[in-house]
């Protein structure tokens, strides 16, 4: 009986069917697709995208020059020179990061003890040179104060696992 | 007229090929459409980092452990931090511990997805792929929720993990759990009985158990050979010795074999995931010794003990007792096994990993000699080869 069963599932093609059937089940299912550059998927607080070099709230850049980024860095991606300010407080002259040598590990914004250089959430920053990639501070900086409401919220949301 | 011999042919596949997985050149000698001899050449993507992690604090050298198999990243960062765990003789927490099993599995289950899918679009089924990249782009965003990157995590440290998993991640872990054997069952609808499929791979391939013991098999290929060997039941690591789950073994060890061991490994790995759920313990994540891991932030912020343990800690790094260690883990693709020597300061003296793939890349050569051209993309898909660990 086996033997028949066996036959008459092979002739009628019935694994096939039922794969073809399972098919068309999935082909009326709703798309799952997301229509990327209209719409994009969800991004968790936690997200490591472009960087940025963020201010406080009255103006004054964060950033002290310690260098501990530059020192964590397992790509050596951060360049940083410091000299003291006019009123005397330290800050940096150059704050480059080569983004090409940049591998997104984070440690740059786990290290920086005063939230100065953070991991942004965006990711489209493609660009049609090499040289765009090479970031200064004036960049940075610019990124910060773009993306500056974004990055509060996601740091103050996450603030707590930290 | 007299008989001419002719020489066999040689080809080229890859290192260019979609089959290939990766950058793989295999110079195969044809005689006709047989393969005589097969020369699996590798190096392609050989970016020397066993020689960069010895310039590297033990922390640095996380990352470079995702970039190994990047399709399991968190796995090959497990191999790590157990490694330094070891010479530093610390514990890690119970949750810490959870949490690194959890994402091991999910690792896994990405790692098995990736490749079935593939193993069935070489041998020409395509509507697995893309029903299975539904599934990882879930698992990614767990990922990403977890650690801030869909692949390159840098989640596992030396101590435990880089952070807690944030509010109702779990929840939606275990939804997913729920969900996710509908897939592997319409998965099987599509491949285990399908004739196109099991012409393939039925009786291709073939290796014995003892075969597969002298040519230095690990992971799911092993299994498939009969040998019930699994790391995660022989020497278990983390909380792997609380959990409850089989292991796999095929009986035929040919490529069909392998992958209905991948199949139901999926489903084993969904056992631990809901047992990790159910019994997530409280309490801290990473070894609260503050010579190795750094203070959560506020505390950074207040204390000045606390100032100088984060700055000590991502400038110099911490200091590993001298002395050496082969960890071990069971990684999806088979055993991921670092060799860590410490001479007892800050940076590994010498780190060898060993990767599964380059195992069974040697036994290219015996695995396919007397099969034809064809059979060949069999063969890689269901080896598991990523080119990222074999060439490293």
């Amino acid at each position: 009986m086996a033997v028949l069963d066996r036959a008459a599932k092979s002739l009628l093609l019935a694994e096939l069917v039922t794969g073809m059937a399972l098919t068309l089940k999935y082909f009326f299912k709703p798309k799952v697709t997301v229509n990327y550059p209209y719409e994009k998927g969800p991004l968790s607080p936690r997200f490591r995208g472009e960087h940025a070099l963020r201010r406080y709230p009255n103006g004054e850049e964060r950033c002290i020059a310690c260098k501990l980024c530059e020192a964590i860095c397992p790509a050596q991606a951060i360049t940083i020179e410091a000299e003291p300010r006019d009123d005397g407080s330290r800050r940096t002259t150059r704050y480059d990061i080569d983004m090409t040598k940049c591998i997104y590990c984070g440690f740059c914004q786990e290290a920086c003890p005063v939230d100065a250089i953070v991991e942004g959430p965006n990711f489209e920053f493609a660009t049609e040179t090499r040289e765009e990639l090479y970031y200064d501070k004036a960049k940075l900086l610019s990124n910060g104060d773009r993306w500056e409401v974004e990055i509060a919220g996601n740091l103050e949301r996450d603030a707590p696992y930290r | 007229m007299a008989e001419t011999q002719i020489k066999p042919l040689t080809l080229n596949f890859g290192p260019q090929h979609p089959a290939a997985h990766g950058v793989l050149r295999l110079v195969l000698e044809l005689d006709g459409e047989v393969i005589e001899r097969a020369d699996p050449h590798v190096g392609l993507l050989h970016r020397g980092t066993e020689k960069l992690i010895e310039h590297k604090t033990y922390l640095q050298a996380v990352p470079y452990f995702d970039r190994l198999d990047y399709v399991a990243p968190m796995s090959q960062e497990h191999t790590y931090a157990l490694a330094v765990e070891k010479l530093l003789g610390i514990e890690v927490p119970t949750r810490g511990q959870y949490i690194r099993v959890l994402f091991s599995e999910i690792s896994r289950i990405l790692n098995h997805i990736l490749n079935l899918t593939t193993y069935a679009i070489d041998v020409g089924a395509m509507t697995p792929l893309l029903w299975g990249f539904e599934e990882r782009e879930y698992l990614m965003e767990f990922y990403e929720r977890a650690s801030g990157a869909r692949l390159h995590a840098a989640y596992f440290r030396p101590g435990g993990v880089a952070q807690d998993l944030p509010d109702g991640l779990l929840d939606d872990i275990a939804t997913w759990v729920d969900e996710y054997p509908t897939f592997i069952d319409d998965m099987e609808t599509l491949l285990t009985e399908n004739r196109i499929f099991k012409q393939r791979t039925v009786d291709i391939g073939k290796v014995s158990a003892e075969e597969a013991l002298d040519w230095g098999f690990s992971g799911p290929c092993l299994r498939a050979s009969g040998l019930p060997w699994d790391l995660r039941k022989s020497q278990p690591y983390d909380a792997y010795g609380d959990m409850d789950f089989d292991v796999v073994i095929g009986k035929t060890g040919d490529c069909y074999a392998r992958y209905l061991v991948r199949i139901e490994e999926m489903r084993q790995s969904l056992r631990i995931m809901k047992q990790c759920l159910e019994n997530m313990p409280d309490g801290p994540v990473k070894t609260e010794d503050r010579k190795v891991s750094p203070p959560p932030r506020a505390e950074m912020k207040r204390s000045m003990e606390a100032l100088i343990h984060h700055f000590k800690l991502y400038t110099e790094g911490y200091h590993v007792p001298a002395g050496e260690t082969y960890t071990a883990v069971e990684a999806p693709k088979g055993e991921f096994g670092v060799y860590l020597v410490s001479d007892g300061t800050n940076k590994p003296y010498r780190c060898k990993i060993r990767s599964p793939g380059f195992a069974f890349m040697s036994s290219m050569d015996f695995l396919s000699k007397g099969h034809m051209l064809a059979d060949m993309t069999a063969l890689i898909g269901s080896l598991d080869i990523v080119f990222g660990e074999i060439d490293r």
